[in-house]
């Protein structure tokens, strides 16, 4: 029954090869503008006021927890959520005027949603057989581009496969290879990796970007492992509670976070509340001499567990009790806990560190540190 | 090293938390196999042996008798209606239902429901209510020539209502949970609205739709309650199967009458036996699509 409703898609006229290879490739990779995209939503999270540009070419990773808006975000882009109010155009053209079918993207879904009843073949074609008559590439072409898909996302041979006969980072790809058989403008992945365990999820990450490197599309994939934006993306966009912290390369976003959630959200961080008072910095009623200036007024001093150094004697450094100790990583790390208000905070010391015992006391001065307004 | 010498002997009435003694197991299997017997089996032998109880020769002139003929038609062309009727809405209700969010969804659950709960004699009295002579639109429907009740119309209409939720029930779990994922691939890879239902949704619902038809066909043809309210029993004209087997019945020619009910268990076994069929050849598929 599979079969013959295919045959019976296919023009029954053979029209004469065109004499470019490609020359039914309508994926031009184009930019993307997003201004002042407003959702209002009951059971999706929102998205308040994002403006964004992607440039084309670009990999960009949309990084946040859960309900930050980034499903959603990407979903406006496909097609599939239409925003409140705002703009999206893609390469100058507006796309909220376009259907989801129009916008020709490649859209790679979380759960993959290969088509059950198909085999592996009919899922990559389904998008080029789905086209109408007019612009449906013949029959024999639709077979080399599928192939030479399967060829690119490394599954030659796994063409007379059914979905469930195949493991989860197959199916990954065969979605992958599906969304990229239409050429789309862009390609927009939803937790790519999400379903898939730590070993095969590195091997596609490293993958996803050689691909992208060959293909050159507009990319933009959600994620909420910041590990997997830093490796992957050019940029990355930081959103939380359907608002963007921050945009930045991953050493921007690492290394000069624009707030206290960005920087706990992305690599490790310890928070403390402090104030200034006379160009000092003060925890509580003790200065902390780590040089910090500025205006009378509370203040958020974040830093990261390894850049920290212990200061011994040395009086200016943050004291506190050790609560407990573990190994991590290379690395030696001590919870700390601070003052009468019991702040906690993680540093790390090296491994080779002498061991320490629950309750000594130790002092912590950040030599890498940002001060944020509380 | 472990050594068995030293091992306590099992108490002999160690077992696993879920397993029963043993006469407690023969006895569930016993009563419910009692009760299978006397209750679903003995029925049906007895319906095949007072069908032939007077022989192959009575048994064929009962069942191509001229009234039996036009029953066994009748019964035909309102499945032949209203099956096909509610496949087109039971597919769009489940569509609906499982596809889309919007107020009063748990209401039109509930109303698909109704003609499971309500009695078939009371639905075909609402049609007579509506279409009969002294309904609330007989007088026009008189005027224009048109009879419903008392008329095949009326007839496909009750069956139509009583076998509603079948194919709707069937599909409404299976496409709540398989949600818009698949549909939505298929939409973003430019397939049209059609495309995406006949290449993408259909294949996903098929097993589900077939168990479906098959249920709402064999209620289709044995329905009693509300076909009898409706049809007026015109013998040759109105008459489906069961009413043919009832007026029988009650004209004291019950070999006859059980030579047709034989036909309509004939039916009910061939459609479980379709169902058993299907459920055996695919069983990997359709587990596959649950698990998947």
């Amino acid at each position: 029954m599979e079969a013959a409703f295919a045959d019976a898609t296919f023009p029954t006229v053979i029209e004469p090869d065109p004499p470019a290879p490609r020359q039914w490739s309508r994926g031009v990779p184009v930019d993307v503008t997003i201004e002042h995209v407003v959702k209002a939503f009951a059971e999706t999270p929102a998205l308040h006021d994002v403006s964004l540009k992607i440039e084309a070419g670009e990999l960009v990773a949309l990084l946040g927890p859960s309900g930050s808006g980034k499903t959603t975000l990407l979903r406006v882009l496909a097609g599939l959520e239409f925003p409140t109010s705002g703009r999206v155009l893609f390469g100058g053209e507006d796309a909220l005027g376009l259907s989801v079918q129009e916008r020709h993207i490649g859209f790679v879904f979380q759960s993959y949603a290969l088509f059950k009843s198909m085999k592996v073949f009919d899922n990559i074609a389904f998008g080029l057989t789905a086209r109408p008559a007019r612009t449906r590439p013949s029959r024999a072409k639709i077979r080399d581009r599928v192939l030479e898909l399967l060829d690119l996302v490394q599954l030659t041979g796994l063409e007379n496969r059914y979905p469930t006969q195949l493991s989860g980072g197959q199916r990954q790809r065969v979605a992958l290879a599906r969304a990229l058989a239409i050429e789309p403008r862009i390609l927009l992945l939803d937790e790519p990796f999400g379903a898939l365990d730590a070993k095969v999820r590195r091997d596609l990450r490293r993958w996803l970007r050689e691909i992208h490197e060959q293909t050159g599309h507009t990319t933009v994939f959600v994620t909420h492992d910041q590990e997997e934006a830093v490796e992957l993306a050019d940029r990355i966009v930081v959103l939380n509670r359907g608002k963007i912290e921050q945009i930045g390369s991953p050493d921007e976003i690492y290394d000069r976070p624009a707030s206290p959630f960005v920087a706990s959200f992305i690599g490790e961080s310890s928070a403390l509340p402090v104030r200034i008072e006379d160009g000092r910095l003060f925890l509580d009623d003790r200065p902390i001499e780590i040089g910090a200036t500025g205006k009378d007024g509370p203040r958020t001093l974040v830093f990261r567990p390894h850049d920290v150094e212990l200061p011994g004697a040395r009086p200016g450094g943050i004291a506190g009790r050790i609560i407990a100790e573990r190994r991590h990583g290379a690395s030696r790390r001590l919870d700390v806990e601070i003052g009468m208000r019991r702040h906690r905070i993680e540093i790390d010391v090296p491994a080779n560190h002498p061991r320490s015992n629950k309750g000594d006391r130790v002092s912590v001065l950040p030599t890498r540190w940002w001060l944020f307004d509380a | 090293m472990y050594n068995d010498a030293i091992a306590p002997p099992l108490p002999m009435t160690l077992r696993p938390a879920t397993t029963e003694r043993r006469w407690v197991r023969w006895a569930l299997i016993g009563v419910a196999v009692l009760f299978l017997l006397i209750f679903l089996l003995m029925p049906l032998v007895i319906v095949f042996f007072e069908a032939f109880s007077r022989g192959a020769g009575y048994f064929l002139e009962s069942i191509t008798e001229k009234d039996a003929l036009a029953a066994i038609r009748l019964t035909l062309i309102v499945a032949a209606i209203s099956v096909p009727a509610n496949l087109v809405f039971g597919v769009a209700a489940a569509w609906a239902i499982a596809k889309f969010e919007f107020k009063g969804k748990s209401f039109l659950i509930t109303l698909i429901d109704l003609p499971f709960s309500v009695s078939p004699v009371t639905s075909g009295l609402i049609y007579v209510l509506i279409f009969g002579a002294q309904g609330w639109l007989g007088p026009t429907l008189q005027e224009h020539g048109i009879q419903i009740i008392f008329a095949v119309p009326g007839i496909v209409l009750a069956t139509i209502f009583v076998t509603f939720p079948f194919v709707a029930r069937e599909l409404i779990p299976i496409m709540q949970e398989q949600g818009t994922r698949d549909e939505e691939a298929a939409l973003s890879l430019g397939a049209s609205g059609w495309r995406t239902f006949f290449r993408v949704t259909l294949p996903n619902i098929k097993w589900a739709l077939l168990y479906g038809v098959l249920l709402c066909n064999a209620r289709a043809m044995g329905e009693f309650g509300a076909v009898s309210v409706v049809s007026g029993k015109i013998r040759g004209q109105t008459n489906t199967m069961p009413l043919h087997v009832e007026i029988l019945y009650n004209e004291y020619l019950g070999v006859a009458a059980f030579a047709v009910a034989s036909l309509l268990a004939l039916l009910a076994m061939i459609t479980l036996a379709a169902k058993t069929g299907l459920e055996w050849r695919y069983a990997d598929e359709i587990a596959a699509q649950r698990k998947h």
